[in-house]
């Protein structure tokens, strides 16, 4: 069900929007920023907006890279750290938390992230985790020092965020609207056949992702069922040992009956019971699978552990992580370089192995943020509303500009020079009408929604349960969320407004000396 | 006689039945799971199998305490359940009348935990005895944590890549500074300005080593002079 509209949002937006921005960044021959200002000079906001929306991903997307380092380095143990419960104090058993969940999200939650009750107690910092973040950053100056000339072309801006709905997914995917795209294109030579490229790309991308989501899919599963089979078989043990039944005599398909019959057989004794009875459902289980970024570690290290050879899958899937999630770094730190080198005043002054320094200590020091104890509350914050309403809204101005202030015919022409063809009517008529539309539509339907769910909630770890719960956010964290949307979406019209009464002042100034 | 003979098994009888019995003093609950741990191999609780537990617990309370001199029939069990769980309790040798202490009886146990749960095929999961918590085995811990040294490891590498591409660049650019520094000072040197062909001076070229190109050398006898 999911497939059709991803299907459709592939061709309506993703081919074309990719196609729009590979070809814009080839053309000019410069980052957004510069890009966009040729195109119009009252479209710099545009440019400045998608530096700012990369530079919020680039905070807090090491942060996954710094997990995936942390899992890496688990993984040369055996058994696997996530494979079995640590023994509590006394030795008499597992740890408390761990017996009411399982040992993989207790690894997660307790030893990777130790995670507070709420987003209002921060905790400290954990070192453990700062380390990582500073060797995922390390990893990411390493490549990206020389700048991004040096690193190529990366055609694969996949990145392992789950799904959330076709459209932000196909965008975030393929990277529109960062100015990543339109920063390694700039690197390309002017004949480089960038129409053939963005239909590979996109076709290659989405069969990637089709391809994990299938996987990933299959994972959860297997995860739900096992939680829902290890949950009856905890209150048949229950059951049997307080009524001293024969073993057997309870099976999960009598269950139900056999709950009514010693009900009402002896009501005192089962009315103590009844609290600690869940009733377990496999809808509910299914119902926790999609959550974020968090899951993918914990559904894919249990999945792991049930494996052969635990150790050598393990170290093959967080390697396959890091080169993706570093991957998309690389672009997302090349999208703020590029306008950054480009620009002669910054350019001149600090050599280009400074300037990358700055930008990943920068950004190492915020992401310190990420790793306090409050600090996935504060991920999943930027991961949810960093990127989201602003990108659709980059996208839908570069269309319009492109389509409509800049002129379709005389992009058309560009193209012609560049790799010999005219664009034909389908990407024309995408470009012109299609994408913008569904753009708008889409944006209108995320703003609905936000506004019908009231305040926004978040779903926080409850220690003393051993599963999530939901919350609502804290004042300073709405306002946050405010500020994450408001600065990248405000540049645009800001960008515009500077220069108008720039202008104005030069024609004021003009038109007095004349 | 027979009356007297009666009269004693009954209280006998009663005196068992006080001293055994559920959350009775000094006596201890026991769980088997016997088919969730053997499967189809599961053997039937019956008066053998109890047999076997009477022995195993006076064979226990034997090994403890050198002094003991506890019989089978000083062990009493009762209340057996279908889920295969039922309370016992050991009486003193001497006296049928009173039980031996509590933490006694637990410490024999847990000094032969491994010979009573091999005795019938079971661990300790599935031979509960529910007052004596088991010792679970801590896992093994080596002094420096495995992660920590597979980080040192990759932490070294980054560094001395990026220290190696910084060095680099900085000879580079030191070297193209010389360049630009040695073509002005040759400029300064000669008062005229130098031609530069190629980005070597011309003064540099050696003009007549040069080869001389055969086709256009054979053209002034191509052409009629003048």
């Amino acid at each position: 069900g999911f497939l059709i509209p991803y299907f459709i949002m592939l061709i309506a937006e993703g081919m074309p929007l990719l196609y729009l921005e590979l070809a814009v960044g080839q053309r000019m021959r410069q980052g957004s920023i510069g890009a966009w200002k040729i195109i119009s000079p009252y479209l710099c906001g545009v440019g400045v907006a998608s530096v700012v929306v990369s530079f919020f991903l680039s905070m807090y997307y090491n942060v996954i890279n710094a997990w995936a380092f942390w899992y890496l380095f688990h993984s040369f143990q055996d058994p696997l750290p996530w494979a079995t419960c640590p023994l509590n104090s006394n030795r008499t058993g597992y740890d408390e938390e761990c017996e009411k969940t399982s040992s993989t999200q207790y690894f997660w939650y307790r030893q990777t992230l130790n995670i507070s009750p709420s987003l209002e107690a921060s905790g400290s910092v954990q070192w453990e985790q700062a380390l990582c973040l500073t060797l995922a950053w390390l990893v990411v100056y390493l490549c990206i020092l020389r700048g991004t000339a040096s690193t190529g072309k990366l055609e694969q801006l996949s990145n392992p965020k789950a799904w959330i709905s076709a459209a932000t997914q196909i965008f975030f995917s393929l990277g529109l609207g960062f100015g990543s795209l339109i920063a390694f294109a700039s690197y390309n030579e002017s004949s480089n056949n960038c129409e053939r490229h963005a239909v590979i790309v996109s076709l290659i991308n989405s069969t990637t992702s089709i391809f994990a989501s299938i996987v990933t899919f299959s994972i959860y599963g297997f995860k739900a069922t096992f939680n829902y089979e290890s949950c009856l078989n905890k209150v048949i043990l229950l059951l049997m040992n307080t009524f001293d039944l024969e073993e057997g005599s309870l099976t999960a398909d009598n269950l139900s009956e056999m709950k009514d019959y010693l009900m009402a057989t002896h009501p005192q004794e089962y009315a103590q019971l009844s609290p600690q009875l869940k009733n377990c459902s496999l809808e509910a289980e299914l119902d926790t699978a999609v959550q974020g970024t968090g899951l993918a570690f914990i559904v894919y290290s249990e999945a792991i552990k049930n494996m052969e050879v635990p150790q050598l899958y393990s170290v093959l899937y967080f390697v396959m992580l890091l080169m993706l999630g570093i991957g998309s770094m690389l672009g997302n730190t090349a999208a703020i370089l590029t306008p950054l080198t480009d620009s002669r005043a910054i350019a001149t002054r600090f050599p280009k192995e400074v300037i990358s320094g700055a930008v990943c200590f920068i950004n190492c020091v915020i992401g310190l943020i990420f790793t306090m104890e409050a600090g996935n509350y504060w991920f999943d914050i930027f991961n949810d509303y960093a990127a989201t309403l602003s990108l659709l809204l980059i996208v839908l101005v570069e269309t319009i500009a492109v389509c409509y202030i800049y002129g379709i015919r005389r992009f058309e022409k560009d193209l012609y020079t560049m790799i010999g063809r005219k664009p034909n009517w389908y990407w024309k008529l995408m470009w012109a009408f299609a994408s913008p539309l569904l753009i708008i539509s889409l944006f209108i339907f995320y703003l609905t929604d936000y506004i019908l769910t009231g305040t926004l909630q978040y779903q926080a770890w409850d220690a003393t349960q051993g599963q999530l719960v939901t919350k609502d956010y804290p004042g300073h964290a709405l306002a946050v969320i405010g500020l994450l949307v408001a600065a990248s979406t405000m540049c645009i019209p800001l960008g515009a407004l500077v220069t108008f009464i720039r202008k104005r002042l030069k024609r004021e100034s003009v038109s007095t000396t004349a | 006689m027979l009356r007297v003979l009666l009269l004693t098994l009954s209280v006998v009888a009663i005196a068992h039945a006080e001293l055994c019995k559920p959350d009775a003093q000094n006596a201890f609950k026991v769980r088997l799971s016997i088919k969730t741990a053997l499967g189809d191999n599961a053997y039937a609780w019956d008066a053998n199998e109890e047999y076997l537990f009477k022995a195993m617990m006076a064979f226990a309370m034997r090994r403890y305490s050198s002094k003991s001199m506890t019989q089978i029939s000083n062990i009493l069990l009762c209340n057996v359940t279908d889920r295969v769980s039922f309370w016992f309790v050991v009486t003193d040798s001497s006296e049928n009348v009173t039980t031996v202490p509590g933490s006694e009886v637990e410490a024999a146990i847990r000094m032969n935990r491994n010979r009573i749960n091999s005795a019938f095929l079971l661990s300790d999961k599935t031979l509960q005895f529910l007052k004596i918590t088991p010792t679970l085995s801590p896992p093994v811990e080596p002094s420096t944590p495995v992660w920590l040294i597979v980080f040192g490891v990759v932490l070294c590498l980054i560094l001395a890549g990026i220290v190696f591409l910084v060095v680099a660049g900085i000879r580079q650019r030191k070297k193209k500074n010389k360049e630009s520094t040695e073509r002005e000072n040759l400029e300064e040197k000669c008062e005229v300005t130098i031609t530069v062909e190629n980005g070597i001076p011309c003064e540099a070229l050696d003009l007549k080593a040069g080869h001389i190109n055969g086709v256009f050398a054979a053209d002034n006898e191509r052409f009629t002079s003048l």
